[in-house]
């Protein structure tokens, strides 16, 4: 018998590995949020963290290969707007991404993408996909924080 | 919309005028090429006017990023006119706002090259 968790999928999406999807998924995204009621300093700050996660999946999952795409989800729940996006390359560990603000990465040129969905999200989960890739959910509470 | 750039000589400092959106693309490579090119002209002052700027993601940060480290490297200043409140509050998130000289005024801005 299947559970009703509440969560209601608002966007289900496959796009492929190009910087215009980028641009397509932001928009989706901040679309959804929008109707979900966030203000535009939210809205901003899920757009943002949605463009540093497709570009992640785009450019450094599928390094742009036109055989790979990347799935994006939009679902809703009780008080939580969550967004998932899944590339289709090697996946990575959290653990192995520098720390954008140490002093010796200060001044680096990337490696700032993860960091800033944490700063704007209030939960940035990864997880390895399966059969490969990298699943990223962000999840934005609605309404007052917690 | 995307960027707009646009470059003028106040004295011996190259103010450019950076106005739309600095993303990962288009965006941050005309950055790239115009600041590159004041670079191989030998210009050590910059001035980057981001006051119209209304977007810029990890992608443009990190060519502000290369940019100052290279006109440093070259003896040079490359600092920053105008921050909007999302800019600014990006690059103190990310620890860059101390590395940057700000300047809010452009005459200002430029006095302090001397």
């Amino acid at each position: 018998m299947a559970v009703d968790t509440g969560a209601r999928k608002v966007l289900d999406q496959y796009y492929p590995s190009t910087l215009e999807s980028v641009d397509l998924a932001e928009g989706e995204i901040l679309k959804a949020a929008e109707a979900a009621g966030f203000d535009e300093d939210d809205q901003h700050k899920i757009g943002m963290s949605v463009r540093e996660c497709m570009v992640n999946a785009v450019v450094h999952g599928n390094q742009y290969n036109r055989n790979k795409r990347v799935r994006v989800t939009v679902s809703t729940t009780a008080g939580k707007f969550m967004i998932g996006i899944t590339d289709q390359g090697e996946g990575f560990e959290v653990q192995e991404v520098p720390d954008p603000l140490h002093d010796n990465n200060l001044l680096r040129h990337s490696g700032r993408g993860l960091f800033l969905m944490g700063a704007f999200m209030d939960e940035v989960r990864v997880r390895r996909a399966e059969p490969t890739g990298a699943e990223v959910t962000l999840v934005k509470n609605i309404g007052p924080p917690a | 919309m995307s960027v707009k750039l646009t470059t003028r000589q106040v004295g011996d400092v190259s103010v450019v005028d950076v106005s739309g959106r600095i993303t990962l693309g288009e965006g941050s490579s005309a950055l790239r090429d115009v600041l590159r090119d004041l670079s191989a002209n030998g210009t050590k002052k910059i001035l980057l006017n981001l006051s119209d700027v209304s977007y810029i993601d990890s992608s443009g940060i990190g060519e502000l990023v290369s940019a100052f480290t290279s006109v440093a490297n070259q003896g040079g200043d490359l600092k920053l006119l105008g921050l909007t409140k999302r800019v600014k509050d990006l690059l103190q998130i990310t620890k860059l706002y101390t590395v940057f000289d700000v300047h809010e005024e452009e005459a200002h801005a430029i006095r302090s090259f001397a």
